[in-house]
C-alpha cells in the first residue's frame, strides 16, 4: 500500500448540450480517492452518478467530459479511447448502477449474465464461472442461488436485483468500486451484509469505494470520508463521524428531513433551497484530516 | 405570454400549456436532432426530391416514356437524350422519371403491409406468451428458414407474374424479421411497472397492445424499415430483372436494368442509368434510417 | 369496531411457476387493515412484501386463500371496476412506472376514461394541485421530470378513481432526504383529507414509524409478527428476527 492517491480528480466538469444552451450537471470538482470508504451525498439531480460514470467513460455523447486531471494510479483515465478504457472498466474500476433493475438484460438469466461479465475479465471455464457465481450470489446473501440463476429479472425482487449487481461487479475483484445507491432497496439487516462485504475488500485488499449514496445515516457510519454535493459542486467536506456536526445550511436541512423512529413529528420539515448555495465556498475541515489518500 | 416568446422558445418550452404545445414541441425536438445529421438530411431531401419527381412525372419527363424511336436507339448521352436511350429508341431519363412512381409504388406498400404484419404477430406473441407464443413464431421461424428472394419467387410463380403479385410476395416476405423485432422489445416491456400499471386501472389486453405496447415498439421498427427499405428496391429490382415483376413495357427500374445488360459493355449507360436511381434511393433510405435512429432511439430520448 | 376491515388477507399464500422450480413466495400469510389505518409491511429483501400486494391488486393469479377489500371477497385474478375504484398501488421506481411516451396529460386522462369520470379538465388540474405539482406539469413527458416529481404523478394517478386503499411499494426508496420527505409529508395530508388507508411496504423502520400505526413483519414469505409502532419504537419486539432488524437499522458497525 501507499499514500499517494489510487483515484484523483481535479476541476471536473460534465456539460450536456441542451435545446436551452450548455447544462453544467459536475461544476468542476475536486477529490481524491484513497484506499478507503468515500461517501457521496447529495439531493436527486446534484451530479453525483454523474461524476461516477464520468470516471469510467460512461458519458454519453452529446455529454461532454473535462477535467484538468483524472488519474488512476497516476495514469490519466480522462477521456481514454474506449478501447482502453474497456481494460479498466469492470476490471480494475467497476461500478454498480443505480437502476439495476435496467442495467440488466430483461431476457437474459441472471446467471448467464453474471458468468459472461466475468469471464470477460477472467480467463476461467464456464464451470469455474458459474461456481464464481454461485459463490458471490451467496456472499450477498441470496438465499436460493441456484433457483436465482435461473430466474429472469423480472423475476426477481427489487433488493435482490441490487445484489446480483453488486455480486456482479464484485466478482473480478477491482481495485476501485463507485457503488451508486447500491442498498436502496435492500432490508436493513442484508444491507449491513453487503457492507460488510464492501468493508472487507477495502480493509484487507486496499480498494478504493466510492459509496454513493442517500441515506445519510448510513453513510455517517459506514464512510471514512463525505462529499456533499449540490447542484453539480462539492459545498461540503467533512470526516465521516462528524457529519452530524455539519456547518453547511444544505447538510443540516437534509439531516433534518430525515424520519426519526426515535422521535416521531407530524410533519418532517423540508428544505428550501438558496441560490447562495450553488456558488458558495465549500466547506472543509482542518487540512490535516483531508490529506489524500484518507489512510486512518 | 405567447407574444414575448420566440415561437422557437414556444416550441421548446420545458412547460407547455396546451396538448398540442406538448405535441409539437417533441415533434420539433425530434427534428431538430434529426436536422443534426447532414446525411440524414441529404437523405431527406433525396427521398423529397423523388416524390416530387413521382408526382409530377409527366410534367417532368421530356419525352414519352413509351414512345420508341428506332432511328435513334441506343444513344449516348446526349443534349438531346440526358441520359441516353435504349434498345428501342426510347428516352432513359423519361423512362427512370415514370419508373419513380413505379419504385414508389412498390417501396410504400411493402413498407406498410410487412412492418404492420411483423408488429401484429410480434407483438401478440410476446404479449400473450404460452402457445400463442409458440405456435405464433414457429410460423415465423419457417418463413425465416427460407432466402427471401427464393420465397418471393415462388410466391410469384404461383400468383402469376405482375406488379401487385411482386408486391404481395415481398411484404410477405419481409415480416418475419419486424416479427422478431417486435416480440422481443415486447418481452422487455411487458412486465413493466408502467404496463402493470396501466392493467391497475382497468385496461383491457387490446388497450395495452395497442396504446402502450405499440408506441414503443413502432420507432424501433420505423428505423428497421427505413434501413431495410433498400433491400426491398433491390428486391423488387431483382424481380423485375428476371421478369417477375413489373412487365414491359413498364419503366419499372429492375426491369430496366435487365433490357440493358446485354449492351453492358458497348452500351453501359442503358444499364448504369437505372442502376445508379436504385444506388441513390437505397443509399437515401439507408441515410433516413440513420437519421431517424438518433430521434427514435429510446435510449437517446429519455433521461 | 363493528365495521370490517378495509382489507382483510387471510390464509394467503402465492407461488410462482409449476411444481418442480416452484417457488412459494408467500405462505399463510393474514393480516387485517382497518379503515382509515397505516399499515407497514417491513422484512427481509425477497421476502414477498411485493407480491402480497400484487396478488391483491390482481397482478398475479397463482394464489389461494381469503382475500376481501372492503367487505367483498376476490377471487382469482380477474377485478372489475368496482374494485380499482376501491384499490390502487404506487410502486417502487418511479423510473418505470411512467410509459416514456405517455404525456402526464395523456396518464391522467386515459386513467379517469377507463375509470369512467366525466369533467376529465377539470379533474386533471385538481389531481395536479392535490399532489403539488401545478398546472405547469400537465403536459410534460416522464424525461422531462425528476424522480420525485414522477412517484408525485404515479401518486396522482393512483387518486384519479378516489379510492379508498393505496398499496405503497417502498413509494420513497428510490428518492432522496428532501424529497422523501415531501412525498412523505404529502401522503399524510392525502390521508388526512381523503381518509385514505394505507399499506405500505418499505424497509426503512424509520420510515415505518413516521407513516403507520401498525406493522407486519415478514421473512422467508411468513409473517412473523405483527406489532403496534409504540413497540417498535421501544424495541419491545417478540420475534428474533424483528429484534435484529432493529437493532441493525440503529448501526452499521465498521468491523474492527
Ligand atoms: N443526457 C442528459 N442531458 C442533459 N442533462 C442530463 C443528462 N443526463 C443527466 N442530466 C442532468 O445531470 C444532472 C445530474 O444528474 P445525476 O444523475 O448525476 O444526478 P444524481 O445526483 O445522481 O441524482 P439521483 O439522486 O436522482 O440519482 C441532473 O440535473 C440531470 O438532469
Ligand atoms: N414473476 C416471478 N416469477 C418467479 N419468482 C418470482 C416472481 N416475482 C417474484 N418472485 C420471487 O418471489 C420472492 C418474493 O419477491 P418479492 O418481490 O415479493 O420480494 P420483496 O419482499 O418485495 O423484496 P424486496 O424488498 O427486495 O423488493 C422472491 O424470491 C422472488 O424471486
Ligand atoms: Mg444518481
Ligand atoms: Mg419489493
Amino acid at each position: 500500500m501507499t499514500d499517494a492517491p489510487l483515484l484523483s480528480v481535479r476541476n471536473l466538469r460534465v456539460t450536456f448540450p441542451t435545446r436551452q444552451g450548455l447544462f453544467q450537471a459536475v461544476r468542476g470538482i475536486n477529490f481524491d480517492l484513497g484506499r478507503e470508504r468515500l461517501g457521496v451525498v447529495g439531493e436527486s439531480g446534484s451530479g453525483k452518478s454523474m461524476t461516477g460514470r464520468s470516471v469510467l467513460g460512461l458519458i454519453r455523447p452529446p455529454g461532454r467530459v473535462e477535467a484538468d486531471r483524472m488519474e488512476f494510479q497516476g495514469q490519466s483515465i480522462l477521456n481514454l479511447p474506449e478501447r482502453r478504457m474497456r481494460k479498466i472498466r469492470g476490471q480494475r474500476i467497476s461500478m454498480v448502477m443505480q437502476d439495476p433493475k435496467f442495467s440488466l438484460n430483461p431476457v437474459m438469466t441472471v446467471g448467464r449474465q453474471i458468468t459472461e461479465a466475468y469471464r470477460l475479465h477472467r480467463r476461467v471455464s464456464r464451470a469455474d464461472a458459474h461456481a464464481k457465481a454461485l459463490e458471490m450470489l451467496r456472499a450477498v446473501q441470496i438465499r436460493d442461488p441456484e433457483r436465482v440463476m435461473d430466474s429472469y429479472p423480472h423475476e426477481v425482487s427489487g433488493g435482490m436485483g441490487q445484489r446480483i449487481m453488486i455480486a456482479m461487479m464484485l466478482a473480478p475483484d477491482p481495485e476501485i468500486l463507485i457503488a451508486d445507491e447500491p442498498t436502496s432497496a435492500l432490508d436493513v439487516s442484508v444491507r449491513n451484509e453487503v457492507l460488510s462485504i464492501m468493508d472487507n475488500l477495502v480493509r484487507d485488499r486496499g480498494m478504493g469505494l466510492i459509496f454513493i449514496s442517500h441515506d445519510l445515516n448510513m453513510v455517517a457510519q459506514f464512510c471514512d470520508r463525505v462529499l456533499i454535493m449540490y447542484a453539480g459542486r462539492i459545498v461540503e467536506t467533512l470526516p465521516a463521524r462528524e457529519l452530524h456536526k455539519a456547518r453547511h445550511p444544505y447538510t443540516q436541512g437534509l439531516l433534518a428531513s430525515l424520519p426519526r423512529l426515535d422521535a416521531p413529528q407530524d410533519r418532517l420539515p423540508v428544505l428550501t433551497r438558496q441560490d447562495s448555495w450553488r456558488d458558495g465556498d465549500p466547506i472543509a475541515p482542518h487540512a490535516d484530516t483531508d490529506l489524500p489518500g484518507g489512510l486512518r | 405570454m405567447t407574444n414575448t416568446m420566440t415561437r422557437r422558445e414556444w416550441l421548446l418550452s420545458d412547460a407547455p400549456q396546451t396538448r398540442r404545445q406538448a405535441r409539437l414541441g417533441a415533434f420539433y425536438q425530434g427534428w431538430l436532432t434529426f436536422r443534426a445529421n447532414k446525411l440524414a438530411m441529404l437523405g431527406l431531401i433525396i427521398l423529397i426530391l423523388l416524390l416530387g419527381m413521382a408526382a409530377f412525372a409527366p410534367l417532368l419527363a421530356p419525352k414519352s416514356p413509351f414512345a420508341q424511336d428506332l432511328a435513334s436507339r441506343l444513344q449516348p448521352p446526349s443534349a438531346e437524350h440526358w441520359l441516353g436511350t435504349d434498345a428501342l429508341g426510347r428516352d432513359i431519363l423519361s423512362r427512370l422519371i415514370h419508373g419513380s412512381r413505379i419504385t414508389l409504388f412498390i417501396v410504400g406498400t411493402v413498407a406498410l403491409i410487412a412492418p404492420v404484419i411483423g408488429l401484429f404477430i410480434g407483438t401478440v406473441a410476446g404479449f400473450a406468451g404460452g402457445w400463442v407464443d409458440q405456435v405464433l413464431m414457429r410460423i415465423t421461424d419457417i418463413f425465416l428458414a427460407f432466402p427471401k428472394l427464393i420465397l418471393a419467387l415462388a410466391f410469384v410463380a404461383a400468383l402469376g407474374p405482375s406488379i401487385g403479385n411482386a408486391v404481395l410476395a415481398l411484404a410477405l416476405t419481409a415480416w418475419p424479421p419486424y416479427a422478431r423485432l417486435a416480440r422481443a422489445e415486447t418481452l422487455t416491456i411487458r412486465n413493466a411497472d408502467f404496463i402493470a400499471a396501466a392493467r391497475l386501472q382497468g385496461a383491457g389486453r387490446a388497450r395495452l397492445l395497442f396504446r402502450h405496447i405499440w408506441p414503443l415498439c413502432v420507432s424501433s421498427l420505423i428505423v428497421r424499415v427505413a434501413l431495410d427499405m433498400a433491400g426491398i428496391i433491390l428486391s423488387a429490382a431483382g424481380l423485375g430483372f428476371l421478369g417477375l415483376g413489373a412487365q414491359p413495357p413498364m419503366p419499372e427500374w429492375g426491369a430496366m436494368i435487365s433490357d440493358g445488360r446485354t449492351y453492358i459493355l458497348d452500351f453501359w449507360w442503358v444499364a448504369a442509368m437505372p442502376g445508379l436511381a436504385i444506388f441513390t434511393v437505397s443509399m437515401a433510405f439507408n441515410l433516413l434510417g440513420d437519421g431517424l435512429r438518433d430521434v427514435l432511439d429510446p435510449k437517446g430520448g429519455a433521461k | 369496531m363493528t365495521k370490517p376491515p378495509m382489507l382483510s388477507i387471510h390464509d394467503l399464500n402465492v407461488w410462482f411457476g409449476d411444481p418442480p422450480d416452484r417457488v412459494d413466495a408467500v405462505k399463510h400469510a393474514s393480516i387485517a387493515v382497518a379503515e382509515g389505518a397505516s399499515f407497514g409491511l417491513v422484512g427481509e429483501s425477497g421476502s414477498g412484501k411485493s407480491t402480497i400486494l400484487r396478488a391483491v391488486a390482481g397482478l398475479i393469479d397463482s394464489w389461494s386463500g381469503n382475500l376481501e377489500v372492503a367487505g367483498r371477497t376476490i377471487h382469482g385474478a380477474r377485478r372489475d371496476r368496482q374494485f380499482f375504484k376501491t384499490v390502487q398501488m404506487v410502486f417502487q421506481d418511479p423510473y418505470a412506472s411512467l410509459h416514456p411516451r405517455h404525456s402526464v396529460d395523456a396518464v391522467l386522462s386515459e386513467t379517469l376514461r377507463l375509470q369512467g369520470i366525466g369533467d376529465v379538465d377539470r379533474r386533471i388540474n385538481r389531481l395536479l394541485d392535490d399532489v403539488g405539482l401545478g398546472r405547469s406539469f400537465r403536459f410534460r413527458y416522464p424525461h422531462q421530470l425528476s424522480g420525485g416529481q414522477r412517484q408525485r404523478v404515479a401518486i396522482a394517478r393512483a387518486l384519479a378513481a378516489e379510492p379508498r386503499l393505496l398499496l405503497l411499494d417502498e413509494p420513497t426508496s428510490a428518492l432522496d432526504v428532501s424529497v422523501q420527505a415531501e412525498i412523505l409529508n404529502l401522503l399524510s395530508d392525502l390521508r388526512a383529507e381523503h381518509g385514505l388507508t394505507y399499506l405500505m411496504v418499505t424497509h426503512d423502520l424509520a420510515v415505518v414509524g413516521h407513516m403507520c400505526d401498525r406493522i407486519a413483519v415478514m421473512q422467508h414469505g411468513r409473517l412473523v409478527e405483527e406489532l403496534q409502532v409504540e413497540d417498535l419504537r421501544r424495541g419491545a419486539a417478540q420475534a428474533d428476527y424483528t429484534r435484529g432488524l432493529i437493532a441493525a437499522s440503529g448501526s452499521y458497525r465498521a468491523g474492527g
